[in-house]
C-alpha cells in the first residue's frame, strides 16, 4: 500500500496518488461476469471473439470497472481502518453522484493482471450541502506490459472534518 | 446471416426504445456488492437506512452493469455490434432501491460512420435507468459500434 493516506474533505488535494492494487483476471471469472451482466459473443465464446476486432475472448468493460472499484474500496476502507485502530473518528460515507470519460483503451484478457491507481485531480467544499465536500479523480488500469487499459474520471461525496460517521 | 442482425444502418438519430423490465432484489444488490463494492449502504439495511442514501441501494457501477445487459438483451444480442470504447458521462442521479424495477430507455443522439475505419459505425446514445413510478434513477451517455452493413455505398452517400 503506498499513496495518499486522506480521508477528510481537508486533506484532499489535486496530485495526490496512490497503487490501489492488483486484479488478476481468470477465464471462470470473465466468463460468470459475462454470463450475468455482458452475455455478448466476443466476452463468451472464443470462436466468435475470434472474428471481431478483439481477436480473442476479453472481459466485459463493466468487469473492469468493477474492478478497479473494488480495489478504489479497498483501499479507502483500509485508511479508515487505520484511522480507527489510532481511536481517531471516521468521517460520514458520502457517494458518488457519477463519473465523466470511462475509457476502455485496450482489452482485458483471461489472465491478465491489471493494476489500478489513481490520482486526485481536485477537491471542494459543496454550497449546497453543508459538511460535504466533493473530490475528482481519475482512476487508471494499467495491464502487465505497463499498457494503459482503463480510466475514467470520477467524483466522489467526502465529508468535511467533524462530519462523523459510520 | 449478417442481413438478420442488427447494423449501424438501423439506428437514426431521434430513435426512441424501451427494454426490460430487469427486477432488483435485496440478494442481487448483496451479491454484487459483497463481491466488487463492499460500502455499507450496498449491504447493511440498517446502516443503509441511516446513511444519505435512506436505504439499501444499489452499487451504481451494479446499475451500469444491469443497464447493459438490458442493452444486451434488448438490442446488442442480435446486432452486429463491435463494442465500446468508453462512457462519456454517468449520472447517477437516485439510489436504486432492493424493490425497484428498472427499464432502459435509449436514444440515439448521433450516428455516423468512423473516418479511419468505414466498416464502423459509431452510435452516441444516452441511456437512462427508469423504475416503476418512472422515475430517471441513472442516466449514462457513451457510444455503441456497430458494423456497417454497405461500407461502400454508406461512405458514397454520407460524401
Amino acid at each position: 500500500m503506498s499513496g495518499y493516506t486522506s480521508i477528510w474533505l481537508e486533506d484532499f488535494e489535486a496530485g495526490q496518488h496512490a497503487v490501489y492494487g492488483e486484479h488478476h483476471f481468470t477465464r471462470e471469472a470473465v466468463l460468470a461476469f459475462a454470463r450475468q451482466y455482458d452475455p455478448q459473443g466476443f466476452h463468451l465464446d472464443d470462436e466468435a471473439a475470434a472474428k471481431t476486432h478483439f481477436k480473442r475472448l476479453s472481459a466485459s468493460g463493466w468487469h473492469t470497472a468493477a474492478a478497479c472499484m473494488k480495489l478504489l474500496a479497498a483501499y479507502h476502507f483500509r485508511l479508515r481502518a487505520e484511522a480507527e485502530a489510532r481511536g481517531e473518528p471516521l468521517p460520514a460515507l458520502g457517494p458518488s453522484p457519477g463519473y465523466k470519460n470511462l475509457q476502455w483503451i485496450k482489452p482485458v484478457y483471461p489472465g491478465d493482471t491489471i493494476t489500478f491507481s489513481g490520482t486526485i485531480t481536485g477537491a471542494r467544499m459543496m454550497k449546497s450541502r453543508p459538511g460535504w465536500g466533493l473530490i475528482t479523480l481519475t482512476p487508471e488500469g494499467h495491464n502487465q506490459h505497463g499498457d494503459k487499459v482503463y480510466a475514467y474520471d470520477s467524483t466522489v461525496m467526502i465529508a468535511c472534518r467533524g462530519n462523523v460517521g459510520a | 446471416m449478417t442481413g438478420d442482425l442488427l447494423h449501424y444502418e438501423d439506428f437514426h438519430v431521434g430513435d426512441v426504445k424501451t427494454h426490460g423490465p430487469f427486477a432488483m432484489s435485496a440478494e442481487l444488490i448483496r451479491e454484487f456488492a459483497r463481491e466488487w463494492d463492499p460500502q455499507p449502504f450496498h449491504l447493511d439495511e440498517e446502516l443503509a437506512r441511516s446513511s444519505v442514501l435512506g436505504g439499501l441501494c444499489a452499487s451504481g457501477w451494479q446499475v451500469c452493469a444491469i443497464m447493459n445487459r438490458l442493452m444486451v438483451d434488448g438490442y446488442a444480442s442480435h446486432a452486429a455490434g463491435l463494442g465500446s470504447f468508453g462512457i462519456r458521462e454517468v449520472k447517477w442521479m437516485k439510489p436504486v432501491y432492493a424493490d425497484d424495477e428498472l427499464t432502459l430507455r435509449y436514444t440515439v443522439l448521433d450516428a455516423r460512420v468512423s473516418s479511419s475505419k468505414p466498416e464502423m459505425g459509431i452510435v452516441t446514445m444516452c441511456w437512462e435507468a427508469i423504475d416503476q413510478h418512472g422515475t430517471v434513477k441513472t442516466e449514462m451517455t457513451g457510444v455503441n459500434l456497430f458494423r456497417v452493413r454497405n461500407p461502400a455505398q454508406t461512405q458514397a452517400t454520407a460524401s
